[in-house]
């Protein structure tokens, strides 16, 4: 009985920093991930101390240099210069990333339980989703991207739209399969009402999957964006985001490589261990999840 | 199974038609005067009342809309209002290199990635498999424009040995129509491959763990044997499911090697339309696409009754 106990007990006594070092060891890249994280996020936030120089001055003397010296990445056509672009651009990933994880987990959190409690609703909502999945998600945000001046925001509702539907049909999934359980049953049979029984026994299940979830969509939003700047229709071209310094430097291919080599491999980066991140993520909290795309 | 795929048919007419409501109100529910937003920010008023009136928005949504549908089951999609001519005919003028592109990143991608995934399943944790997942979480992560880019300074640049960019046609020149091909299909081609290996390598896994596949080693079956007839065959359905919902990946991409190779297909067309605002050049291609899309899951899905003798509906 004690030595029952013990076992219970240990790693509740165990100090938090043991336990972290514990997590470390047991998933090493996921933690390499985190750090990497971490890090382009201090310097994207940081970006007004560590940048050595303005990201929008134009210094033409300076245009096209090559990496070295002043300038570690090298200058643009304008002789910007490309680390400090680079830095400011990770904010405007960063911000957008975020920004679309969040809206589309709390849209698809919100229409996705509706769908699954209420069948009248569900089937309305549902073939509304599947339209919306019948537009490849890209194609659909340029369209989006159309309808109106080009902004930040503009560029977080493009995105977040065609990520809704995903996150729709993962929570119904939860709370369909949910609604059929025993205590679910048993809870509805004592008279707890919806709003109760939404907070305590149905959202509690749908959290691991979608946290999951929010982090490939803020993976696949940063890639997007830069898509949609790339593409010369996402953040307006006075921001320094990556996709829109791509975007400009590609013209300067053949004599400027650096012009994109920088921000796209700290797009790499960022895309890289956000996914990685939550391949982690996953593994930790429900190792039967399969990957959704 | 006729039951079944005359009602997967049925299936589609609603997607369909949600996906029609989607595209018409898109632009009518957009923030501000829709023949404003299509006639740009230099219009002058006349401009735009003429350009409410060719475009039938001065009717009730209605009445615009039934005589939108109607267009649209005539196959008429519309006029361009920057080229003024049919946006069908300027979709099909466009759609052999976006083809040509597509097909040639499947059968790359599922060359490449269907042997990758077996392998990695086949000696799972071994140091194949740890390449293969590095491999696809790296091709997930790296932007398309990146890879382009660094494959045109190396192969088109540094050493001259294909086309930095453009397109021929397989009519004019079938080694010019080949050689264009080569970068912008390895391009696009990891991104679909790495799901694709991704998938295979999953489901290889949960089935070579069956009962079966250690009765069909027992009985002393050669292990290609085991991998490819017992294996293989029972995972086909969903890396065939992946290769038909992978397709909405593929033509985000398309789109964007399409700029990065300057190819003159479907994904130009469409951002050229963007920057005009060319509605009706947009509502076009969004509705070819989404059918084409429809229309491929529906070919896989009908495909199961023969890959999998099993399932009956």
């Amino acid at each position: 009985m004690t030595a029952i106990a013990d076992t219970v007990a240990a790693p509740e006594a165990m100090p938090p920093r043991r336990r972290r070092l514990r997590l470390l060891r047991r998933y090493p890249i996921p933690a390499a991930g985190a750090a990497l994280l971490l890090a382009l996020i201090a310097c994207s936030v940081g970006a007004p101390w560590v940048a050595p120089h303005d990201p929008i001055e134009m210094n033409v003397v300076d245009r096209l240099m090559p990496p070295g010296g002043d300038y570690l990445f090298g200058t643009d056509a304008y002789g910007r210069d490309i680390l400090s672009r680079t830095l400011y651009g990770g904010r405007v990933s960063l911000l957008i990333g975020l920004a679309v994880a969040l809206a589309s987990t709390v849209l698809g959190l919100f229409i996705g339980v509706i769908a699954g409690y209420f069948r009248l609703a569900d089937a309305i909502i549902m073939r509304v989703m599947d339209g919306l999945m019948a537009i490849p998600g890209i194609l659909l945000a340029i369209a989006l991207m159309s309808l109106t001046r080009a902004s930040i925001w503009v560029v977080i509702v493009a995105i977040t739209v065609p990520e809704v539907p995903r996150v729709v049909r993962l929570v119904r999934s939860v709370v369909l399969s949910v609604r059929e359980q025993t205590y679910i049953q048993a809870a509805s049979a004592i008279g707890t009402r919806f709003p109760r029984l939404m907070r305590k026994h149905i959202l509690p299940n749908t959290m691991a999957p979608l946290i999951v979830q929010a982090t490939y969509i803020c993976a696949s939003a940063v890639l997007v964006e830069s898509y949609l700047s790339f593409l010369g229709v996402g953040t307006p071209p006075e921001i320094p985001s990556w996709g829109n310094i791509i975007a400009e430097g590609r013209l300067y291919v053949q004599i400027a490589f650096w012009n994109i080599l920088f921000p796209g491999i700290f797009l790499a980066l960022m895309v890289l261990s956000i996914n990685v991140l939550g391949d982690g993520l996953r593994d930790m909290l429900d190792p039967r999840l399969a990957r959704r795309l | 199974m006729w039951g079944y795929v005359i009602r997967r048919i049925l299936a589609t007419i609603p997607v369909m038609g949600v996906v029609a409501v989607l595209v018409f109100l898109m632009l009518r529910l957009s923030p501000g005067d829709p023949a404003a937003i299509v006639a740009g920010d230099f219009a002058t008023a006349e401009d735009i009342a003429q350009i409410r009136a060719r475009l039938g928005l001065d009717r009730p949504m209605l009445e615009q809309f039934v005589l939108w549908i109607g267009q649209l089951a005539r196959g008429d999609l519309g006029y361009s209002i920057f080229l003024n001519r049919p946006v069908l005919g300027l979709i099909l003028e466009r759609v052999e290199p976006t083809l040509a592109l597509s097909l040639t990143t499947m059968v790359f991608a599922i060359v490449l990635a269907i042997p990758m995934g077996v392998l990695a399943a086949w000696r799972a944790g071994s140091w194949v498999d740890q390449l293969v997942m590095a491999l696809s979480v790296l091709a997930f992560s790296v932007p398309v424009f990146l890879i382009g880019y660094g494959l045109v300074i190396g192969f088109a640049l540094t050493f001259d040995l294909l086309p930095v960019q453009g397109f021929v046609s397989l009519a004019d020149d079938p080694v010019a129509f080949a050689r264009h091909l080569v970068l912008p299909t390895v391009t696009l081609g990891l991104v679909y491959t790495a799901l694709l290996a991704r998938i295979t390598r999953g489901t290889m896994l949960e089935i070579l763990n069956e009962d079966f596949i250690r009765t069909a080693r027992a009985k002393g079956l050669a292990e290609p044997r085991v991998l490819i007839l017992h294996a293989l065959k029972n995972a086909s359905v969903p890396i065939v499911t992946t290769i038909g919902v992978g397709l909405a990946l593929l033509i985000g991409g398309v789109v964007v090697t399409e700029s990065v190779f300057a190819i003159p297909g479907i994904g130009r067309l469409t951002i050229e339309a963007v920057l005009q605002r060319d509605y009706p050049v947009i509502q076009g291609v969004i509705l070819v696409v989404a059918g084409v899309y429809v229309l491929v899951n529906l070919l896989i899905d009908l495909s199961y009754c023969l890959l999998d003798p099993r399932i009956r509906y």
